[in-house]
């Protein structure tokens, strides 16, 4: 993939040959079951059961992990990760089912944990043993996230969590979470502390796991309970009231932005991925609206043409950004990275809805519905990506006072 | 072929572009050029051709005007990336020049592929400008239409006809026309001020340009000045267009990057209701929607002059994009840094409106948006049938 232009180090061209030579022979068969489209979905043991061994597989052989150190379970390379992201995704592989942990939980222990957590957590999280949550929004805390309230109390060397979390994917696979708690309430960011806490151990003990159910009618996501719930104080992470800089270096990761590269077998290649705007062209031709062909339909047209001239510029925009002289700022392409995609992929099914008409209406268990009713389906989802891990409201916040440097909203 | 992941943008490409953006800071900051172009507000006033000939002079002497000719006709010859780069400098300034015309003449030149076009193209590398004589009445972008017709014998052909939209018409030292003969269309190199040619210059909006009609009645020329014969010139331009797109595309990310700074400083010390006007979400994330649609048309440039460095067989559909994307974002720069700048926007003293101008202008040459997304649609979808 990248024969030319940016030089790769040795050790990476060495390690692209290896990955490619591994996935040659060992990539998963199909999946027995229909996989949701993203990880943070999955709610069925069969799911589990096909994509953790898959993960586990992809560890033992160094694709998962590649830049974490080996002490802690990784393979002690650097910039290969990326590597076996690309060659992964190029084979089509499926999806790591331990998202929260590789994306978000287990760059943040690294940075911010002791060296007696880095050891204890982070190989279980890239070998999938263990699978993580996270707790960090609550019923009154969103968007103002440095609002959280559940509250953890000293108790000699142990600390005593109240509260409650929600919109908790994996939850009810988890052994772990990770949770911001409030150890303070005279002061809002400086009044909150970092912990890890035991999920599956403590059910009925502390916790309690509700599944909720989204728009569309499925579940995958869940709100968590934590009722006198007491740890050791060695699941601190960083400082008492250090807890939001360290929340930071959760969402910077969750937002794609981290000096971490986030092991990602990305289930498809980009073009294949759900919400490519180049698929509403053959939706188009395969479809009929208002009694005529959509693909002769002059408006149709344009807005397809537009979304897919958004996506591509978007896409060249990730291939902007490594190059010295054409960015006067990284972040400002790289804080764009989760609007876009969130917002392109809303607008490619909004479209593909009108492109289908009166079809549309037919939602998945409809024997006629076109395409299986994946698109309303879509449409339905694509809320949740525009509202979760930073509303784009507060994302255009983020963007135009950390990059633009405009007066802070608060 | 493949395009390299950096688009080709290396050292040499950096070196250019910065010393293109210091030298044009020093030049042109928004005072001389609101002194060099807006000294005349009255709607009525007389069409006027406005520009700094000297800073061209050392413009050539820096070997910036003959960039896009080819090294072995004496040009610098520098890559799509770099000149793409260097005119988003010139639009940064909305630098008022005949740089645009006569790039844009060089790649249709350099397409010819004729002993007659480069021998022009070594007539430009001495310094001489040239301009295109291409679009008729109607404002067709079609490489075969042209309401000039050519009648060509062994030795001459002879030009009569109208062309509209000439853009830089009297910066320039040479018209390429576009005219048209029973063998088809035909591209042939004439002087500006050859017997029978008459610009008549319109009056428009932007300050930053000068635009005429040209007329010719009568015009000879020399066969050797025939630089695509009939039936050749439209793929002379058909070939160069992508290069046009982009260059055009490039200047308006240029130009846009101006009026987000711009308007992204003034929020940030214009003050109301005791605050800067940037704190409000209705300033602040339209602004951000500024850079998120300068990002991608910028991204979507690079992408087409790479396209035309390194895979020409991807770079019509990759122009196409890039002017799309560059004229709607063009749009909505331009009418927000008007708005943001609230009443003080509205006056002719504040410098948006130089840039705002600038855009509207840019916006349709060469086709306006949903035009290259209907060409667009034609070779990703195919043709649309006529009546549905």
């Amino acid at each position: 993939m990248s024969e030319k232009g940016k030089k790769e180090s040795p050790e990476q061209i060495e390690f692209r040959e290896y990955c490619r030579e591994w996935l040659s022979k060992n990539t998963p068969g199909d999946p027995p079951v229909r996989l949701p489209q993203m990880a943070i979905e999955i709610t069925t043991q069969a799911e589990m059961d096909y994509l953790v061994p898959w993960q586990k597989a992809a560890w033992e052989a160094g694709l998962c992990g590649a830049d974490y150190p080996k002490a802690y379970g990784g393979g002690g390379r650097t910039g290969c990760q990326l590597i076996a992201n690309e060659e992964m995704q190029r084979v089509g592989t499926p999806y790591f089912p331990n998202v929260i942990a590789l994306g978000m939980a287990a760059p943040t222990i690294l940075h911010h944990g002791s060296e007696e957590l880095k050891k204890r957590f982070i190989p279980k999280i890239l070998s999938c043993e263990e699978i993580w949550c996270q707790g960090f929004s609550e019923p009154d805390a969103g968007s103002d996230l440095a609002s959280v309230q559940t509250f953890a109390e000293r108790a000699g060397d142990n600390w005593v969590i109240n509260g409650q979390k929600i919109w908790t994917s994996l939850a009810t696979f988890s052994s772990w979470m990770i949770i911001l708690c409030r150890t303070d309430r005279s002061v809002k960011h400086k009044g909150l502390t970092y912990f890890i806490v035991p999920i599956e151990s403590y059910i009925g003990k502390g916790i309690e796991v509700r599944p909720l159910i989204k728009i569309t009618g499925e579940t995958g996501f869940n709100e968590v309970f934590l009722t006198d719930l007491e740890i050791p104080d060695k699941y601190r992470l960083d400082d008492v009231g250090n807890g939001w800089s360290v929340a930071m270096t959760t969402l910077i990761h969750e937002r794609g932005a981290g000096p971490m590269v986030t092991p990602s077998a990305g289930g498809r290649r980009a073009d294949d991925a759900p919400g490519n705007a180049m698929d509403l062209i053959d939706l188009a031709r395969q479809s009929e609206r208002n009694g005529r062909p959509a693909a002769e339909d002059p408006v149709i047209r344009d807005r397809m043409i537009e979304l897919i001239i958004r996506q591509k510029g978007f896409r060249q925009s990730i291939r902007r950004v490594r190059v010295k002289g054409l960015v006067d700022n990284p972040m400002r392409i790289g804080l764009q990275g989760k609007l876009l995609f969130t917002e392109i992929a809303q607008e490619v099914s909004a479209l593909a809805l009108e492109i289908e008409g009166a079809a549309s209406t037919l939602f998945m268990n409809d024997e006629n519905a076109p395409n299986k009713g994946q698109w309303p389906l879509m449409y339905l989802n694509s809320y949740g990506m525009t509202i979760a891990a930073g509303t784009s409201e507060v994302l255009r916040n983020i963007l135009g006072e950390r990059v633009l440097g405009m007066p802070k909203t608060k | 072929m493949t395009q390299p992941k950096d688009f080709g943008f290396g050292v040499e490409e950096q070196l250019l572009q910065t010393e293109a953006r210091k030298f044009f800071k020093k030049q042109l900051d928004e005072l001389t050029l609101m002194e060099l172009v807006g000294g005349n507000s009255d709607p009525h006033r007389d069409s006027e051709c406005l520009w700094d000939e000297k800073m061209w002079e050392q413009m050539a002497d820096l070997g910036w005007t003959t960039m896009a000719v080819p090294e072995a006709f004496g040009g610098t010859g520098m890559s799509g990336v770099a000149v793409a780069s260097f005119i988003e400098e010139t639009g940064r300034v909305a630098l008022p020049s005949p740089l645009m015309a006569t790039v844009n003449s060089s790649y249709v030149l350099s397409a010819c592929g004729t002993d007659e076009a480069d021998s022009v193209l070594k007539e430009i590398a001495g310094d001489k400008t040239a301009g295109l004589a291409i679009t008729n009445q109607k404002g067709s972008w079609c490489s075969m239409d042209t309401d000039v017709s050519a009648v060509v014998t062994e030795d001459k052909a002879t030009l009569n006809g109208m062309a509209w939209f000439v853009q830089d018409a009297r910066k320039v030292d040479l018209f390429l026309v576009k005219a048209e003969s029973e063998a088809g269309i035909g591209l042939y190199a004439v002087s500006a001020d050859a017997p029978g040619v008459t610009i008549l210059p319109d009056s428009i909006v932007d300050l930053t340009r000068d635009q005429a009609r040209v007329n010719f009645e009568g015009v000879a020329i020399g066969a050797d000045k025939i630089v695509a014969a009939p039936g050749k010139g439209n793929l002379a331009l058909d070939a160069a267009e992508p290069a046009i797109l982009t260059m055009i595309s490039a200047d308006m990310c240029g130009a846009a990057e101006w009026q987000l700074q711009t308007t992204v400083a003034y929020a940030k010390t214009r003050m109301q209701f005791e605050r800067p006007i940037g704190f409000f979400q209705a300033v602040k994330h339209p602004v951000v929607n500024m850079m998120i649609m300068i990002d991608c048309a910028r991204s979507l440039v690079f992408n087409a002059a790479c396209a035309i460095d390194h895979e020409p067989e991807q770079a019509k559909a990759a122009a196409h994009m890039a002017k799309a994307a560059a004229s709607d974002m063009a749009a909505f720069c331009s009418g927000r840094s008007v708005q943001y700048h609230g009443g003080m926007g509205f006056t002719w003293e504040c410098f948006v409106h130089l840039f705002f101008k600038r855009q509207i202008h840019n916006q349709v040459l060469f086709g306006d948006a949903a035009y290259h997304r209907a060409e667009l649609a034609e070779m990703l979808i195919g043709p649309l049938v006529a009546g549905g």
